[in-house]
């Protein structure tokens, strides 16, 4: 196999990872927090939301935000490392 | 200044603004009018998919919807958001190397097949049009209440103003109103709802305010549950779905808001592929400020509404009030004649309300169909909170002109999209592609502008003649959506072995199913027969879940037909080795 061809893999199987950390997080926070285990996290409060109530119709959303930034700067670096960046 | 000078006022200064930006931003090449060229800026493309995402459903019915349903309303509220966390892992970056026009595009080449380019084409069109349907009645219901013209002119005027930035700049006049048009909606949206939570709370942001005290020193959402619980509905922040329900709706929805042609499209107008990723956080983060806010305005508004009406005289029921009973939004049938509103847990009317012409004892508007069985007295139209709430909190007049302003920029920019997807789908896909490769880049341009002009009319009709299963299909679009395009997408990329028969079987049964289970179960069929109740849906799942179940069963099949079935051609995986790669996008081909 040629370099360039290994580059690529190694490349790819990087990208897989991070997909696999950062989508367990979307699904934890949405359908873990928010929806699974609402009833359970409700006995905590955070200032005066319920906790599964607060992760349902706030929380999730700032963690999507942050996650998609996340993912941004984990891939200019990988493009970087692998040489894939213009 | 009154209300309506004011909304005169800001809608003709915005309307300027987005015409004024129509002209400057004409289209030149079909590049220019499918893809904007590929050189908007990833701020530019985040802000105007915020707008193309943000209909007036957004602008106008999330927050009422979720403030009549209290924590079942999560399902819109992730739903709507995480599907951008998918589209910006999994689709967008990777669509953007591939470098085409349309999903139809990718469909064809990744599966070598025009079977599977017509499938794709006939999804596209089924679900923008059930789409923007409801766009257009949306337009004319805003324009009807705020500018006090009827609702069939309120679609034609919205028809001939979406008509003419589509027809001269195409995407690249669309994208950059929509940029405007998103400043307009923000601005509209934030500032009652600045307003709201000091009024109720002392905080000025409402996300903190939502979770803040009310002036008696208790927590506002604790309030709102005892007072909930006391009129018998369900505790604001417990809901009433199942939780299995509530899970396969936010997920039909994430996944359907990831597979919608409108919003991949977006994403091929940028440059590069780092700014495919960096656009899709960027319209998220718009969209979040959006959707973080509709929670807390739901909440204030409920308390608002509940405080003012229940077991109050109608007699000191404030303007606002009178209005919406005027126009039909607000009905009140005083059941134990006491001259008193009680407001409870269950339906007051059978249906919409039906007046008589003659007012009752207290003033009231009288209704014919009422509810004997239920206590409740009081029928409030669910679109009229975020219209009612600046009234209801005695904001400033230029404060109600203004969320008149930002629903109409709503309805406009999503309606625009759709539409712009539509006219790409039949001038590029079926021309283009299929029935007259040989055209040339002034004949297809011409033949886009004049798809757009029969896509705008055959809305507009929709929009003045709505037939009753609009309102139903909308959730079909995103059904559909889930069911059919994004495995046929992810599949394409992540699965290299994926071919032509996995992905068109897989595409053909999950459409087919999920038809099948709205017909069934939501919309019945003309004159045949009517839905089924709910106690017969499969697992609990209702029809507006179901896009989960019917996309499992469409990835199922595509792998399990794939492997059964040769291997795609060398040219196509090395095309799927090529979109992994970042590097080399170009410019968005011609062809």
């Amino acid at each position: 196999m040629s370099n360039a061809q290994n580059n690529a893999k190694s490349y790819w199987r990087t990208n897989i990872k991070y997909l696999i950390i950062l989508l367990s997080i979307w699904f934890i926070v949405s359908y873990g927090a928010g929806i699974l285990f609402r009833e359970e996290l409700n006995q905590f409060k955070l200032g005066g939301f319920k906790l599964g109530f607060w992760f349902a119709q706030q929380g999730s959303i700032y963690v999507f935000v942050i996650l998609i930034f996340t993912y941004v700067r984990l891939m200019n670096r990988l493009d970087k490392k692998h040489g894939y960046d213009e | 200044m009154s209300v309506e000078s004011w909304t005169w006022i800001l809608v003709g200064v915005t309307f300027s603004l987005y015409f004024g930006i129509a002209i400057w931003a004409r289209a030149s090449s079909t590049k220019d009018f499918y893809v904007a060229g590929g050189g908007v800026s990833p701020l530019a493309n985040g802000m105007a998919t915020a707008a193309d995402w943000m209909s007036a459903a957004s602008f106008i019915s999330m927050a009422g919807i979720i403030s009549f349903i209290g924590y079942d309303g999560s399902v819109y509220l992730m739903g709507w958001t995480g599907g951008y966390v998918l589209l910006a892992l999994l689709l967008a970056p990777y669509l953007r190397k591939f470098g085409k026009f349309t999903v139809p595009d990718f469909i064809g080449d990744r599966y070598y097949s025009n079977t599977a380019r017509t499938v794709a084409v006939i999804c596209a069109l089924i679900v923008s049009f059930t789409y923007v349907a409801g766009q257009m009645r949306g337009v004319g219901i805003v324009f009807s209440q705020f500018l006090q013209v009827k609702v069939e002119l309120g679609v034609i005027i919205g028809m001939a103003v979406v008509l003419i930035f589509a027809f001269l700049g195409g995407m690249k006049g669309i994208t950059y109103t929509q940029v405007a048009q998103y400043c307009v909606l923000i601005f509209a949206f934030m500032v009652p709802a600045f307003f709201i939570s000091f009024q109720m709370t002392g905080e000025l942001v409402p996300q903190i305010g939502m979770g803040g005290k009310v002036a008696d020193g208790t927590y506002l959402l604790d309030k709102l549950d005892a007072l909930h619980t006391e009129l018998g509905f369900k505790e604001y922040t417990s809901g009433s779905k199942s939780t299995w329900d509530v899970f396969a709706i936010t997920l039909a929805l994430m996944v359907g808001t990831a597979g919608l042609p409108h919003v991949i499209v977006r994403f091929f107008t940028v440059p590069k592929v780092k700014d495919a990723r960096k656009s899709a956080g960027l319209a998220l983060l718009f969209i979040a400020i959006l959707y973080t806010t509709a929670p807390a305005i739901a909440v204030f508004a409920r308390t608002n509404l509940i405080e003012t009406v229940s077991e109050q005289k109608y007699s000191d029921m404030p303007d606002w009030f009178k209005n919406w009973e005027n126009t039909g939004l607000i009905a009140w049938s005083d059941k134990n004649n006491d001259g008193i509103i009680q407001y409870k847990d269950g339906e007051a009317l059978t249906g919409k309300p039906i007046y008589e012409d003659k007012v009752g004892l207290n003033g009231e508007r009288l209704v014919m169909n009422a509810n004997p069985n239920e206590s409740n007295e009081l029928y409030v139209d669910r679109d009229i909170m975020v219209l009612a709430n600046p009234e209801i909190a005695k904001l400033p007049n230029w404060v109600i002109a203004l969320v008149a302003a930002g629903g109409l920029a709503a309805a406009l920019s999503t309606a625009a999209g759709l539409l712009l997807v539509i006219s790409t789908s039949i001038s590029h896909d079926l021309i283009k592609k299929q029935i007259k490769p040989s055209i040339s880049d002034k004949g297809e341009l011409l033949a886009a502008r004049l798809a757009i002009l029969v896509a705008v009319i055959v809305a507009g009709l929709f929009g003045i003649y709505p037939p009753g299963f609009v309102a139903a299909v909308v959730a079909l679009a995103f059904g559909l959506a889930a069911a059919s395009f994004f495995p046929a997408i992810i599949l394409g990329i992540f699965d290299k072995r994926m071919n032509k028969a996995g992905a068109i079987s897989g595409m053909i049964l999950g459409i087919t199913l999920m038809l099948f289970y709205m017909i069934r179960y939501k919309t019945g069929l003309f004159m045949i027969m009517d839905p089924r109740p709910a106690e017969e849906w499969w697992f609990g799942t209702s029809p507006e879940g179901f896009g989960t179940i019917a996309m499992i069963v469409n990835v199922v099949l595509s792998i399990v037909v794939s492997r059964l079935t040769d291997p795609p051609p060398e040219q196509v995986q090395q095309l799927v080795e090529d979109i992994r790669i970042p590097n080399n996008a170009g410019e968005a081909k011609t062809h």
